[in-house]
């Protein structure tokens, strides 16, 4: 079977691909956009994060026999303790000022991160096994499904989906909204709005981690695998905005398809892709898919 | 008055100073200075934070060094070509980011320099991972030999102090004025009738174009362009001199290129010697790590020098005179309290 001149089962692999890589952009952009709703902070360590839960992953297995299941609930718990410990000793003394100090500041932290981990790890990637149980592949007819790539969608689509439910739909996310709109009110109802603010950012960056543990399999481990991707999201969070929560989700995942067609049709421009889609809706629609600007 | 005096002195140490440190060194850091000056004109003064201006660097040592390397053009020639460059880039990505403010326009910058990095990674001209290499210093005007680089340094002195004092006059200009107002207050300097939009831009031109002088001079006096300068890391860079010199002042960014430069290039001495004293052999590999001491120097900036290093120094400053003018006068106060 052929579609446009390509075999179905290639295209399928690269559209399967591209979602892969879609839920990644949408679990990263959504931590984004639930801290930056909260905390005004743009996390450039956002990237370094997700980094970090994918080598704490393959640590847990080469160094601790610690399989994959448990680091992924494992790897979140450490990374939001470690994304605590970021917003207690250090964010907290930004809030007052410019947002730009946010961004400075947590791209220091990648800086020195990024660093630590290049000079102990080096610059090149280690390979992380698929689990057992998701090993192989499954016969759809049409394409040879790999059980993995499914896996990962099906658990960032659970992910994000649960999140927009706690933040629309529960009496927890309603305060949470509320302390975006305006935290001195909600302080004045009896919420602890600094520890809601600790909690977010702690929550933010445990997707993160959750995204670089179901990540490892799939990509090489590497130090540099948190800001390759840390640029893509923020053409994402641009095109999308970050006003609302499925938007974020919805321009993540299709972003990533549109990122594997092209890898298809004109594989020059798939790393560039993104960035040409964010040119494109600047000039069109200037505050975002789902975005309202202030 | 006494800050001419603080001019010539400056002027004076600059000319001397290759007595003391190597000339390609010290080039090095009148290139990144000036690449700190014109980043500065757009942040400290436009209050616009660009996380992009490696593109305008990089993309013009790219294009003066293919110039000088391929065509074989003059050296001013292939600078002007840098310089063209960079303020081309910066009209389309101005057009773009200025669409969008803030926190957007930050993220903007630093994506559409990421996209201008991919094409430099994959353009056949821009030689991949190897970059350009061999670019001839060529002859300025013809005549003047720049092979040597005592001689080539005060070349690029001159242009820099050229550049220096373009940066200065922009900033002191009724145009700059208006630049401050639309930092402090943007609703009112619409509601006062200026274009915004329009002045954001020109800065935003402006700032790039310098760049690219800078980029195209620095990719001539090292005889290399790789995609180092293209990379969002380079962006990175000049925040923090720029930070680290303190924003929005005149000098911080040139004090902050001469750290951070110095820093980089004596970074491997300060590992070994940390590495004998403490006896931890980790510092030694200190040198290959460079951004881990940059990194750190970033959050201990905007957690606790926010001001930077000039800009506390002139607030201490203040903070005296004041103190000065209280002894001299110390009726005034009661005087305001009066009123």
């Amino acid at each position: 079977m052929e579609i446009f001149g390509l075999p179905i089962q290639a295209l399928m692999s690269q559209l399967l691909l591209g979602l892969v890589n879609g839920s990644f952009y949408a679990m990263l952009s959504l931590g984004l956009a639930v801290i930056f709703g909260l905390l005004n902070v743009i996390n450039f360590a956002h990237g370094t994060l997700y980094m970090l839960g994918a080598f704490l992953a393959w640590t847990g297995l080469n160094y601790l026999g610690i399989g994959y299941w448990w680091m992924l609930v494992l790897a979140p718990v450490v990374v939001g303790l470690f994304g605590v410990l970021i917003e207690k000793t250090m964010l907290r003394w930004l809030y007052k000022l410019d947002h730009l100090y946010g961004l400075l500041l947590t791209f220091g932290l990648t800086l020195m991160i990024e660093g630590l981990f290049r000079s102990v790890f080096g610059v090149s990637g280690q390979p992380y096994p698929v689990p057992d149980a998701l090993d192989g592949v499954t016969n759809l007819g049409f394409m040879m499904l790999p059980n993995y790539r499914a896996w990962v969608v099906a658990a960032s689509l659970v992910i994000c989906f649960s999140t927009w439910f706690v933040i629309e739909k529960t009496r927890l996310g309603s305060s949470l909204r509320a302390g975006t709109e305006n935290p001195k009110m909600v302080e004045a109802f009896g919420i602890n709005v600094p520890l809601m603010v600790t909690a977010t950012y702690g929550f933010g960056v445990a997707l993160a981690a959750i995204a670089g543990v179901l990540a490892a399999p799939v990509i090489q481990v590497s130090p540099l695998m948190g800001s390759n991707v840390i640029i893509v999201v923020f053409a994402v969070v641009v095109i999308g905005g970050m006003g609302s929560i499925l938007g974020s989700i919805l321009t993540g995942l299709g972003l990533g398809v549109i990122e594997g067609l092209t890898r298809v049709f004109y594989p020059e421009l798939s790393a560039t892709v993104v960035f040409i889609v964010m040119a494109i809706v600047l000039i069109v629609r200037p505050a975002g898919l789902f975005g309202k600007e202030k | 008055m006494k800050k001419r005096w603080g001019y010539c002195l400056l002027l004076a140490a600059a000319c001397v100073a290759p007595t003391v440190l190597y000339p390609v060194l010290l080039m090095k850091i009148l290139c990144f200075a000036l690449f700190a000056c014109s980043f500065n004109l757009l942040v400290g003064y436009a209050g616009l934070l660009s996380f992009g201006h490696a593109a305008f660097f990089g993309a013009a040592g790219y294009v003066a060094g293919y110039a000088l390397k391929s065509w074989g053009v003059s050296t001013e020639a292939g600078l002007a070509l840098g310089t063209l460059a960079g303020a081309l880039i910066g009209l389309v990505m101005g057009a773009l980011a200025i669409r969008r403010q803030g926190i957007y326009f930050t993220m903007i910058t630093l994506a559409l320099a990421q996209m201008l990095y991919f094409v430099f990674l994959q353009a056949p001209f821009a030689g991949g991972e190897d970059g350009l290499q061999g670019i001839p210093r060529g002859r300025l005007f013809g005549l003047v030999d720049l092979s040597n680089d005592l001689v080539l340094y005060f070349v690029i002195l001159a242009i820099s102090v050229g550049a220096f004092a373009l940066i200065m006059r922009t900033i002191h200009s009724p145009f700059g004025e208006v630049l401050c107002a639309i930092r402090e207050n943007e609703p009112r300097a619409i509601s006062l009738g200026y274009q915004v939009d329009r002045y954001k831009m020109l800065a935003f031109v402006l700032s790039a174009a310098l760049s690219g002088l800078a980029g195209a001079m620095k990719a001539m006096v090292l005889g290399f362009e790789t995609l180092t300068d293209a990379h969002w890391s380079m962006s990175g860079l000049v925040v923090l001199m720029t930070l680290v010199g303190g924003l929005g002042t005149l000098f911080g960014p040139i004090v902050g290129a001469l750290i951070i430069v110095l820093l980089e290039d004596k970074l491997g001495d300060i590992g070994n010697w940390l590495a004998s004293v403490t006896g931890v052999n980790w510092f030694g590999t200190l040198g290959d790590s460079v951004t881990i001491v940059t990194g750190f120097i970033f959050i201990v900036c905007v957690l606790a020098l926010r001001k930077g290093i000039v800009g506390e120094i002139l607030a201490l400053f203040k903070r005296i005179e004041t103190a000065r003018q209280r002894e001299k006068f110390p009726r005034r106060r009661s005087d305001h309290a009066h009123q």
